[in-house]
C-alpha cells in the first residue's frame, strides 16, 4: 500500500470545485447506493415476513430462524462477499444478498415481538366481530404491530447504508466508490473521501428521518414507537 | 466447481499451515484476533468507565442513546480509509496507529451504550440498600452496579467485537497485516485468477468469527454473578432515537 504515499501535497482537505465538477458522478453514486439499499431491505422485508407468519404458527420455528439468522448476522460483511464472489462475480447479486441477509434478525424478531404484543382482549374482540385468522393478521395485528416494525427498519436501514460503502471493496459502485478514491489514485484525493462518508452518513439519517415520519403518517395512534 | 479447485490448491501451498509464515492462515488468525482484541480492550477502557460514571449520576442520557445510532450511521470502510489518508498525509506510521483509531472508535458505541443502559436499568433497591449500610458511590459504582450490569456490559462487549473482526478484515486494504483480511483483499486483486484465494480467505474470516461468537455466547453463561439469572437479553439494542 505503501506506494501510494506519494506527498499528498498542500491539497486543501475539501474542495468545492471537486463537488461542483463531479456532480454528475455523486447523483450516480447516490442513486447505485440507494437502489441497493432498498432491494436488500425489500428482500429482507419480504423474507423476514414470510418467517414471522411461521414463526408465528410454530414456536420451533422461530426459534430456529431466529437462531439461523443470529449466525447469518455475525458474518463479517467481507467475508460474505468474498464467498459470493467466485460464483456471481462483482454483480449486484453478490452484494445485495449479504446486505439483504444481515436485516433478517432484526426484522424478524421485531415484527414478531410486534405482533406478540397485540392486547389479547384486541385479539378476541376481532375475533368476535367474525374476523377470519388472516384478516385478523393483516387488520388489526399488522397494524397494530406497525410502529415496532418501523422502529427495526429504521435501525436495518442505517445498517445497511453504511455496509453499502463496503461493496467498493469488491469494485461496485455506490458511495463506497469516492471512498476507494482515496487510495486508488496515485495523489489520494481526500475530498472524494469526504463525500463518500459524508453522504453515506447523510443518507442514513435521512432515510431513518423518513422511516419515522412515514410510520408516524401510517401509524398515528402510536406516540412513541415500542422497543424490541 | 472451478472455485472450489483453485481455492484447494490455494490451501495446499506451502506454509499456509504455518504460525511463523505471513502467507499462513494460523499466523493471520493471531494477527486478526490480537487487533480485534487490543481495538476492544481500548475501546472498553474508554467507554465502560465514562458510561458507569454517568449512568450512576444519571448524566448523559442522549448521548447514550444517540451513540448506537450514531455509530450504526459511520460507514467503517469510510473511517478506516480517512484516518489513513490523514496519516499519510502527516507522514504519521500508515500501518498500525490509523486502523487501531478506526477500529476503536467503531467499538466504542456498543460498550458505551450498553454499559450505560446496564447500569441505569438495575433495580434502585440495590443500590439503596447499598447506600444504606455505608457504602460510598464509588464503591456503589465498582462493587453494585458494575457486577451486577456485567451481563450487558458483556452483550455490548460482544456486538463490539464481532464489529472489529468484521472491520479488522476491510481492514487489510490499508493495512499490510489486516489478519485474515489479508487473503481476500489479495484475491480481489488478482482478479479472476484469485477467485481461490478469496473464496479460502472469506471462509476463514466466516469461521473465525462464528468461533469467537460461540466463546462469547459460552462467557456470557458463565461471567454472570451467582444469584443473577441472566436475562437472554437480546445483543442488538433498539430503541428508536
Amino acid at each position: 500500500m505503501s506506494e501510494y504515499l506519494l506527498a499528498a501535497g498542500d491539497r486543501p482537505l475539501f474542495e468545492w470545485r471537486w463537488v461542483e465538477r463531479n456532480a454528475d458522478q455523486i447523483v450516480q453514486r447516490l442513486g447505485e447506493h440507494l437502489a441497493l439499499t432498498a432491494a436488500a431491505l425489500a428482500i429482507g422485508l419480504v423474507v423476514s415476513l414470510a418467517l414471522a407468519v411461521l414463526s408465528l404458527r410454530w414456536r420451533w420455528f422461530y426459534a430456529v430462524a431466529l437462531g439461523t439468522a443470529g449466525a447469518l448476522y455475525v458474518i463479517p460483511s467481507l467475508g460474505a462477499f468474498a464467498l459470493l464472489v467466485p460464483f456471481f462475480g462483482l454483480s449486484f447479486t453478490t452484494a445485495v444478498i449479504p446486505l439483504a441477509t444481515y436485516t433478517l434478525l432484526i426484522l424478524l424478531r421485531n415484527i414478531v415481538t410486534g405482533i406478540q404484543q397485540v392486547p389479547e382482549e384486541v385479539r378476541e374482540a376481532a375475533i368476535g366481530m367474525g374476523f377470519t385468522r388472516v384478516r385478523l393478521l393483516l387488520q388489526v395485528e399488522f397494524p397494530l404491530a406497525l410502529p415496532v416494525v418501523v422502529a427495526g427498519l429504521r435501525v436495518a436501514a442505517v445498517t445497511t447504508i453504511g455496509l453499502v460503502t463496503v461493496t467498493a471493496m469488491l469494485g461496485m459502485g455506490g458511495l463506497g466508490f469516492f471512498i476507494r478514491q482515496g487510495i486508488q489514485t496515485t495523489t489520494p484525493n481526500p475530498t472524494a473521501i469526504i463525500v463518500g462518508i459524508g453522504l453515506s452518513i447523510v443518507l442514513a439519517v435521512l432515510v431513518d428521518a423518513l422511516l419515522w415520519v412515514g410510520e408516524r403518517a401510517l401509524a398515528p395512534w402510536a406516540r412513541k414507537a415500542g422497543r424490541a | 466447481m472451478n472455485a472450489f479447485e483453485q481455492a484447494l490448491d490455494w490451501l495446499g501451498r506451502p506454509g499456509r499451515w504455518s504460525w511463523t509464515d505471513p502467507a499462513g492462515i494460523p499466523y493471520r488468525t493471531v494477527e486478526h484476533l490480537g487487533f480485534s482484541a487490543l481495538s476492544l480492550l481500548v475501546a472498553a477502557a474508554l467507554a465502560v468507565p465514562s458510561a458507569l460514571l454517568l449512568a450512576h449520576f444519571r448524566r448523559g442520557a442522549f448521548l447514550a442513546s444517540s451513540a448506537v445510532n450514531i455509530g450504526r450511521a459511520i460507514p467503517s470502510f469510510g473511517l478506516i480509509i480517512l484516518f489513513w489518508y490523514l496519516a499519510s498525509r502527516w507522514g504519521v506510521g500508515t500501518s498500525f496507529w490509523p486502523l487501531l483509531l478506526a477500529l476503536v472508535a467503531l467499538a466504542l458505541p456498543p460498550l458505551f451504550s450498553n454499559t450505560y443502559a446496564g447500569v441505569v436499568s438495575l433495580e434502585p433497591d440495590a443500590v439503596d440498600a447499598a447506600r444504606g449500610i455505608g457504602h460510598t458511590e464509588r464503591q456503589i459504582m465498582l462493587r453494585i452496579e458494575l457486577p451486577l450490569a456485567l451481563p450487558v456490559v458483556l452483550a455490548g462487549a460482544r456486538v463490539a467485537f464481532l464489529q472489529l473482526v468484521a472491520t479488522v478484515a476491510i481492514g487489510a486494504i490499508v493495512n499490510d497485516g489486516g489478519g485474515l483480511g489479508r487473503f481476500i483483499v489479495d484475491g480481489f486483486a488478482q482478479g479472476a485468477g484469485g477467485y481461490g484465494e478469496i473464496l479460502a480467505g472469506g471462509l476463514a474470516v466466516i469461521v473465525l468469527a462464528l468461533v469467537c461468537e460461540g466463546v462469547f455466547a459460552l462467557l456470557e453463561r458463565f461471567a454472570v454473578p451467582r444469584g443473577l439469572i441472566l436475562s437472554r437479553r437480546t445483543t442488538l439494542t433498539t430503541r428508536p432515537a
